[in-house]
């Protein structure tokens, strides 16, 4: 620090050289040095270790709290989606004749000839508003965890283990907790392949028309341009409308053909979710791909290669797409949510993910039938949906904050 | 600016034809034919259905004709769900009510979300600002079926606070609540997270601190001198907000069964009524790009800094 005598010697402005703080370091006596032991010496060593651009991001990564939680989020997810299934004995699509429409609580047997009894005298007393929720609060009977229908109460009496509905049951008697597993998963899949098919033709495209530049570049451009200014939403709809009676018709008169086969595994339904959304949101990815490899088609490594005599294909696929690394995985990361966001709309308009399989948005428009009554059908599809896309949408910003810190607003 | 504006007309014109091409080409190469029904009529009586509705001539004529059709306004009839009745009725029947909602929810997001951005961008860092994004960052996470379902149970006849109608009365007023918030819910955040970042870019520049120099009041900083040159880049929202009420408007329109197009719509394609699909298809791309189109060329003449015709984007 400097003390009030040096700051009236060299004022502030002063242009006299200050000699004095320099001259203060001769007066450091050797014992005031002291020797690095060996782990500091170590440590020195091994900071100066080379570090790999993902080990980089990943550094970054972990410091971002708010992208570790949505990645655990989505890691949780997953295990709910992927594995979940295994756990519980009942299949999404298994119906059950005598399970239908069960909450996610239930009374034992002779609760519910009580309440039904207090149900008979309430409604010859001319009670309107007597529901078996009301009853049961009036006699002090609290409902139970997980939901059971008669029957098998009956078995459990009967010293069955049952396993329990834990989120009850739909009209048809499938368990909602397997249909929200087995839905997840559905919406998991579609945008995880979605963004790949719009990595896929963005990128090539993108990287295409930068790298040729000119006059092709400015053709492919104006292509872009032409189908960014379509509204998408409505093209979407009229592409998944009209693609899926094409698609059925097809299996119709081809069905021993390699493709029909293919078809078949994934279904019409999710193919046209995937057609449509391949041929409409590609553009974004192919201009960001585009705007990068101009810029990075200037540099010299590009240059020597060219020089070496590298094919205009080997150079974007070997040196300029793994340099935009970054973007594209950010890009694609972030076309995940849009992707789910899409396929709930669609199935929720009664287009998207068609029965036996489902999805969560046509869970949700399922449970729009007797919503008042069985609101909580529409609300677990409804929370996990939204908990997977806040999380994707998190960790995507997350990601690119990561891989390219100069992003960072 | 000339050349700009022809550019940008000549470019909308071909998107609205390309739409018009590839509804066409589309609905044409769906298998099946519109009359089939439980028991199929005999051929004479298809051919004559044909032969009437001009489905028997080749399909560049086809095409040829109905584009000039489109031209005069003229979609055709619908042949499933209100036999014979023009599309064109259908839509100018059923748009002004879609229309309606989107208009309010517009602007209660823009009346809203301005101030709020305000507001966020002005206390920037503090609990306001954290507020805003975290109500913004679920808004943008949360799907507007969501929304829409989850106010309808809670505000609706039968739901948990039952005070307003559940059936949707287009003279009553109280029937507009929910739809309109719920649509518009979307866009206010979004007009508020842009608001905000344009107000924290306006309250960086040299003159705002001139004026604070000055000594001028807080809010007459805000409002006359920041917010002016803030409001600019909302005009370019107002295109992709368009289109985002129209299409939000499907599914808030079949939640709160509200007689407007969008429900229409909808129901028009589960039920695979093919000239309404394409009447109204074509007509409400055209609404959205129209709306850019205009919401471009007034954003150059507001700020003429902004030169899109070289390619500053």
């Amino acid at each position: 620090m400097m003390s009030a005598e040096h700051m009236k010697k060299y004022p502030i402005g002063n242009l006299q050289p200050d000699v004095e703080s320099l001259l203060a370091w001769n007066e450091v006596a050797p014992a005031d040095f002291e020797l690095a032991s060996a782990e500091e010496k170590k440590n020195f060593i091994a900071q100066r270790e080379s570090v790999s651009y993902w080990a980089d991001a990943w550094r970054r990564l972990k410091k971002n709290r708010v992208a570790m939680v949505a990645l655990g989020v989505l890691g949780l997810l997953l295990l709910f989606a992927f594995a979940g299934p295994f756990f519980i004995p009942y299949a999404y699509d298994e119906t059950s004749k005598t399970a239908g429409n069960l909450y996610y609580y239930h009374y034992t047997l002779e609760e519910q000839a009580a309440i039904e009894e207090a149900m008979e005298a309430a409604k010859s007393a001319g009670r309107r508003d007597a529901s078996q929720k009301s009853i049961a609060r009036e006699l002090g009977i609290s409902a139970k965890p997980f939901g059971y229908s008669v029957q098998e109460l009956e078995r459990i009496a009967a010293g069955e283990a049952v396993f329990p509905h834990i989120l009850g049951t739909d009209t048809l008697g499938r368990d909602i907790l397997v249909r929200v597993m087995v839905g997840t998963r559905m919406s998991m899949v579609i945008g995880v392949c979605a963004a790949l098919i719009v990595l896929l033709i963005g990128a090539t495209y993108g990287a295409v028309s930068g790298y040729a530049g000119g006059r092709v570049d400015t053709v492919m451009m104006r292509i872009v341009e032409l189908i960014y200014s379509i509204p998408e939403i409505l093209v979407v709809l009229l592409l998944v409308t009209s693609l899926k009676p094409i698609i059925d018709d097809y299996l119709l008169y081809h069905p021993e053909t390699g493709i029909a086969k293919f078809i078949a595994v994934i279904g019409p339904s999710i193919l046209s979710i995937f057609i449509a959304f391949g041929l409409m949101y590609w553009v974004s990815m192919s201009r960001i791909i585009r705007g990068q490899v101009l810029q990075l088609k200037q540099q010299e490594y590009i240059t020597a290669a060219r020089a070496l005599g590298a094919s205009g294909g080997r150079i974007i696929r070997r040196h300029l797409l793994p340099n935009c690394i970054g973007q594209i995985v950010v890009t694609t990361c972030l076309q995940i949510p849009s992707a789910i966001f899409l396929e709930s709309f669609l199935s929720f308009l009664g287009l998207g993910v068609s029965a036996p399989l489902t999805s969560l948005g046509s869970m949700a428009s399922d449970a729009l039938n007797g919503i008042y009554t069985y609101t909580y059908r529409l609300l677990v599809p409804a929370v996990v949906l939204s908990v997977m896309i806040l999380s994707f949408n998190l960790f995507g910003d997350g990601l690119r904050d990561a891989l390219d810190p100069r992003l960072k607003k | 600016m000339g050349r700009f504006f022809v550019k940008r007309v000549l470019m909308a014109c071909m998107t609205v034809l390309l739409v018009a091409v590839v509804t066409f080409f589309l609905m044409n190469a769906i298998p099946g034919n519109p009359w089939l029904s439980e028991k199929t009529p005999p051929q004479a009586t298809i051919d004559a259905l044909n032969a009437k509705y001009g489905l028997d001539q080749p399909l560049p004529v086809q095409l040829a004709k109905y584009l000039g059709n489109v031209l005069r306004g003229d979609f055709g009839v619908s042949i499933k769900m209100m036999k014979n009745y023009p599309v064109r009725n259908i839509i100018l029947e059923m748009f002004p009510v879609s229309a309606r909602i989107g208009i309010i929810a517009l602007i209660w997001a823009v009346l809203a979300g301005i101030p709020l951005g305000c507001l966020a961008a002005y206390h920037r860092g503090k609990a306001a600002d954290s507020i805003l994004r975290v109500v913004s960052t679920l808004g943008v996470a949360t799907p507007q079926f969501v929304i829409a379902v989850v106010f309808m149970v809670l505000f609706t006849m039968g739901g948990v606070f039952p005070i307003l109608p559940n059936t949707f009365d287009l003279a009553n007023w109280q029937s507009y609540l929910l739809p309109c918030f719920a649509l518009g819910l979307y866009p206010m955040c979004y007009t508020a997270r842009q608001t905000r970042s344009s107000m924290l870019d306006a309250l960086g520049q040299d003159y705002i601190r001139t004026a604070r120099a000055k000594g001028l009041p807080v809010g007459r900083i805000i409002f006359k001198h920041a917010l002016r040159n803030a409001l600019i880049p909302v005009i370019t929202y107002l295109g992709p907000l368009t289109a985002f009420v129209l299409s939000g408007g499907f599914v808030v329109e079949k939640v709160f069964s509200v007689p407007g197009l969008g429900r229409y719509f909808t129901q028009s394609i589960l039920n695979r009524d093919y000239p309404v699909i394409m009447g109204t298809t074509i007509f409400l791309a055209t609404f959205i790009i129209v709306m850019n189109l205009v919401v471009d060329i007034l954003y150059r003449v507001v700020d003429p800094r902004i030169d899109i015709a070289k390619g500053g984007n």
